[in-house]
This record gives structure tokens, C-alpha cells and sequence, in this order.
């Protein structure tokens, strides 16, 4: 797919984007890579001929998907088949060897593209919590908005500051207008601290907030980290077998609150063995095998009547 | 001999020199410290980085070549090069000992790289993947989340870094540094009453010794505790 038509293909990216925005050079449009379709704006995420390799390893194979907000995506598949890559490309944990990911509209393979504001709106929860072990729990997650709300703060005074100044010179109907702050970085911590302490009480953690994540359980963790990514008003959850490394008995506690979650209308998309669950909660069900989504509908097809083989083995050995 | 040592010490005011050989010995091993932990973290920062950045890359080779020198030369021969050629040469005149601080923090820096590097690594990347993902940049995750879990990992190393630092430090006299070393040495009669002002500057450097190896410890319980409260 790369080779044979890399020339064509990369003098029609330059017209296609020279149509929609002339002024900035694709510059991320290396020859070799496969030319970005236009974003389809119905779309959340859009992932366009995803390709990711490990050296030789091919790990993902030309995916091309879309999901919708709203949609709850489970992705079930064998062990080693791309699907936590698949994930992780999503985000750019791993930069996709070839393809491209849209989210709201934004390619974030494009380098002009600031991957950490768009990882705001992305929440993501690993298999092993991943907790900030030198923070206790209220710190935990309060430090991504305090530190980005600040920063954001610091960032209008400067800002105002420079311009300020330039006024100083300006006309007197030429005075550049400065950037409202209407808050403060004590505002922002209150602020940060009382949600947080609003979502630990809502998953009956509120007397955890002064403790360290070395003292709690699994399942407390995991709904924590949830929590973490809660806290920043993402349009989208990314869950990577959430409960795969937690004891039968915290399995519960833990999908209650993504299934919550979901009636609540996040958009999530899922990597989970737990087949009741994805049938239950998932709109849209993808079996992943071999680098490739092989087949993906509604959870009642892919459970009741599933048509490819591999999923057909794979189902009666999970299920 | 035991008199001899007692007229030194304190009817010639021996203590006094002693005095001063103790805390410039103190200085150089601290402020060498707190330099070599500067110069090792930002070094074992480019070196982690490198794997990921073309920029941080070429840092890391300036980083691999300077704890390649300094660890693979003896302390003296880097005090003997830095004062009698490299200050020179250069044209700088430092205080005797500041230059002794300088070298011995260089030295200790390429020993802190390394182990600020095991402890960086350490540190399950899953946190500092957890904190990209929500918006933090690269360097804010190392800031807050990875280096302080790294340097409470790698404090019982540093510590013993800090007690072979304070130990080196006896060398700093070919530098004319009055440091203990030296102190005792003005003791000797020129050489000729050599066994007591020796014994007694053995037992010196064990006591600061074991007062350093207490502190490290209270510290390393502190940290611990921290963490379950
Ligand atoms: N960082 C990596 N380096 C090399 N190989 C990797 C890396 N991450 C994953 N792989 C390989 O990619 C394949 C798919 O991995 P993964 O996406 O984790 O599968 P799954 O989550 O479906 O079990 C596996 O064969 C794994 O060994
Ligand atoms: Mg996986």
C-alpha cells in the first residue's frame, strides 16, 4: 500500500489540502505516507488507514474507523491481536507508523496540532491505574486541571502584560483590548478541589482524599483513576481492560461506574474481556485479530449470529 | 608521641587548624553534592529523553562523554588537571576552594547521572503515560510525577555517594585546600610524629561517617513514611 503509489497520491494531498487551507504547508505529509481523506464532521474520532509497527511487527493494518459521540465502542479480540495499540494510537501514546487520527476535526498526527490540549478531552484508564504514587488521592486529581488552569491564567496575564505595554504607544482608538481574567489561581485550586471532592463523593470515596494510593485496594484505585480523568470534562473515555488486573470481587464496584458512565451518554471506547459487559453497555462491539477490525456491529449480531470464523472460535473459548 | 600530639593540638592552637580542615572538608562534600545532583539530574534527564528526541539526543552524547571522563579518571588526576592546567590555561582564579567544590562536584555528577538514571527508570512509565494523557507535557510529568519518585528511589545511593564524596575529599590537599587531611598533617612534625595525629584523623572521619550514615537513614525512614499516611 505504501510504495506502489506514493507518487500519485502525494501531489493530490497538496491539492486537496491547498484547497482547504492554502495558507499552512501540510507539512506532516511526508511522500511515503498515505494521503489525509478530508475528516468526515459527524465524526468524534477518526482514524484513516491506521498502520503501526514494531520493527518488523506489523501491530495494526491499515484501520480505518469512525466513531460517533455517543457511541460506546467495546473492542474484544485475543490476546496480542493490536487492541490495546489500537487504543493507545488513538490518543498518540504510540505514534501510528502510517494513517491518521481525527479528534473533533483536529489530525493529531499533524505536529502543529498541540497533542497535550487535545489529550484534555481525551480520558484514558489503564489496565494497571497508574495512580501518581508521591500524590495522595485529592492530588491525584486535581493536578492536571490546577496546573493546566494556571498555566492557562499565567499565560492571559503575560499576555495582557505585553499588551499593556504596547498600548502605551498606541492611538487612543488603536488600544488593543486584553484578555478577560476573571479568576484566580486560588479560584482555580478551590474550584479544582471541590469537584474533586464532589466525584470522590459520588463513588463513596470522599474520606479517601487525604490518603496515598499505596494504602487502597484495586477496585478503589481503578474508580479513582477513572475519577482523575473524570475531572477533566472529556468528550471521549478510553478504557484499556480497566478491570484485568483486579481481584473477581472489585470487578463489580468498578463497571458499575463505567456503566454509569455510559447512561450518562460518554462516549467510550472499551478493550474489555468482560463479554457481559460489552453486551450489555457497548452500542457498537469490534473483534480485533491479527492487526485488522474483522467484524464489528451491534452486540446482539456479533454475540448472537457471528459470521467470521475466528470470532466464532474466539467467542466459544471466552464465553 | 602522645605528647607531642597533645602540645600540637592544643598548646599550638593545632585545633584551630583542624577546625578550619573540618569544614572545608564539609563544604567541598556538600556543595560538591548539591552540585553533582544538579549536573547528574539534568544529564540523566537528556539521557532518558534521548530515547525519545532527536535535540535531547545530542545532549546525551555531551552527558555520555562527560561521565565517561569522569568516571574513568582518578579524583587526583582531575584536581591535578583542573588546578594546574584547565583553571590556568583558561585564565581563571578561583578561591582554592571553590575550585576544589567545582571539580569535586563535576566528579560527583557523572556518578549522580547514573544514578539518577536507574532511578528515573525506575519509575513505571505507566505514570508518566497517565499523566500525558491527561494534558500534562512531557516535562511537567517528569517534573511532578517521575524525578520526585526517582530521587526518594535513589536516596540510600545518593547518600552513598555523599559518604565516598566526603571521603574523597582527603585529596583535596594537593590542591593546597586545608581540608582534614591536611589539618592533621600539619600535625606531624614535619613527619616525625606521624602515629597519633593519624590515628586521631582516622577516627575523625569515621564519626562523620557514621553521623552521615544516621542522617541518610532518618531521611530514607521520613520518605518512606510519607508515603502511608
Ligand atoms: N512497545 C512495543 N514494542 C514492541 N512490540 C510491542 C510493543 N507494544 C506492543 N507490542 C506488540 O504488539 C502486539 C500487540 O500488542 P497489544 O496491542 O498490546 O495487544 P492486545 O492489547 O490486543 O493484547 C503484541 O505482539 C506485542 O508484543
Ligand atoms: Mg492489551
Amino acid at each position: 500500500m505504501k510504495e506502489d503509489n506514493a507518487q500519485p497520491l502525494s501531489e493530490e494531498v497538496l491539492k486537496t489540502d491547498a484547497g482547504q487551507a492554502p495558507a499552512k504547508k501540510p507539512k506532516f505529509v511526508k511522500t511515503e505516507k498515505t494521503p489525509v481523506e478530508p475528516f468526515d464532521p459527524e465524526a468524534l474520532i477518526e482514524v484513516q488507514h491506521l498502520t503501526k509497527s514494531f520493527g518488523e511487527l506489523t501491530v495494526l493494518n491499515d484501520i480505518s474507523e469512525k466513531i460517533r459521540q455517543g457511541e460506546k465502542v467495546a473492542v474484544i479480540g485475543p490476546s496480542g491481536s493490536g487492541k490495546s495499540t489500537f487504543l493507545r494510537c488513538l490518543n498518540m501514546l504510540e505514534d501510528p507508523t502510517d494513517g491518521y487520527v481525527f479528534f473533533e476535526g483536529n489530525n493529531l498526527c499533524d505536529l502543529h496540532v498541540d497533542i497535550n490540549v487535545q489529550r484534555r478531552r481525551m480520558g484514558m484508564v489503564f489496565q494497571q491505574f497508574n495512580l501518581f504514587n508521591n500524590m495522595n488521592v485529592l492530588k491525584n486529581i486535581t493536578l492536571a486541571p490546577v496546573h493546566i488552569g494556571v498555566g492557562e491564567l499565567r499565560k492571559a496575564k503575560r499576555k495582557n502584560f505585553f499588551t499593556k505595554i504596547g498600548n502605551v504607544f498606541r492611538g487612543k482608538d488603536k488600544k488593543k483590548p486584553l484578555v478577560p481574567v476573571e479568576t484566580s489561581a486560588k479560584q482555580i485550586k478551590a474550584e479544582a478541589n471541590e469537584n474533586a471532592m464532589r466525584l470522590l463523593a459520588r463513588i463513596g470515596l470522599a474520606d479517601k482524599a487525604k490518603v496515598y494510593p499505596s494504602t487502597l485496594s484495586g477496585g478503589q484505585r481503578q474508580r479513582i483513576a477513572i475519577v482523575r480523568a473524570l475531572a477533566m470534562n472529556p468528550k471521549v473515555m478510553l478504557f484499556d481492560e480497566p478491570t484485568s488486573a483486579l481481584d473477581p470481587e472489585m470487578v463489580g464496584e468498578v463497571l458499575e461506574l463505567i456503566k454509569e458512565l455510559a447512561d450518562e451518554g460518554m462516549t467510550m471506547v472499551i478493550v474489555t474481556h468482560e463479554m457481559g459487559f460489552a453486551r450489555e453497555v457497548a452500542t457498537r462491539v469490534m473483534f480485533m485479530d491479527g492487526g485488522k477490525i474483522v467484524e464489528q456491529g451491534p452486540p446482539s449480531e456479533i454475540f448472537g449470529a457471528p459470521k467470521n470464523d475466528r470470532l466464532k472460535d474466539f467467542l466459544a473459548k471466552v464465553l | 608521641m602522645w605528647e607531642s600530639f597533645y602540645r600540637n593540638f592544643i598548646t599550638n592552637d593545632g585545633y584551630i587548624t583542624v577546625l578550619q580542615g573540618l569544614e572545608n572538608t564539609l563544604i567541598i562534600a556538600i556543595v560538591g553534592l548539591v552540585i553533582g545532583i544538579i549536573i547528574g539530574s539534568v544529564v540523566a534527564c537528556f539521557q532518558v529523553a534521548g530515547k525519545r528526541n532527536k535535540v535531547a539526543r545530542g545532549f546525551a552524547v555531551v552527558g555520555d562523554a562527560y561521565t565517561a571522563v569522569f568516571r574513568g579518571t582518578p579524583i587526583i588526576v582531575q584536581i591535578f588537571l583542573f588546578h594546574f592546567v584547565i583553571f590556568p590555561v583558561l585564565g581563571i582564579r578561583f578561591d582554592g576552594l571553590i575550585e576544589c567544590c567545582i571539580v569535586f562536584g563535576l566528579n560527583s555528577g557523572a556518578y549522580v547521572a547514573e544514578i539518577m538514571r536507574g532511578g528515573i527508570l525506575s519509575v513505571d512509565v505507566g505514570q508518566l503515560e497517565a499523566g500525558r494523557t491527561l494534558g500534562l507535557s512531557y516535562a511537567t510529568t517528569m517534573i511532578k510525577i517521575v524525578i520526585p519518585q526517582a530521587v526518594k528511589n535513589v536516596i540510600p545511593t545518593l547518600g552513598n555517594e555523599f559518604i565516598t564524596l566526603t571521603k574523597d575529599t582527603s585529596v583535596a590537599g594537593y590542591a593546597s585546600i586545608m581540608d582534614l587531611t591536611f589539618a592533621f598533617r600539619t600535625l606531624t612534625d614535619g613527619g616525625t610524629n606521624v602515629m597519633a595525629p593519624y590515628i586521631v584523623l582516622a577516627i575523625c572521619y569515621l564519626i562523620i561517617i557514621a553521623i552521615f550514615t544516621v542522617i541518610v537513614r532518618l531521611i530514607e525512614r521520613r520518605l518512606r513514611k510519607s508515603e502511608r499516611r
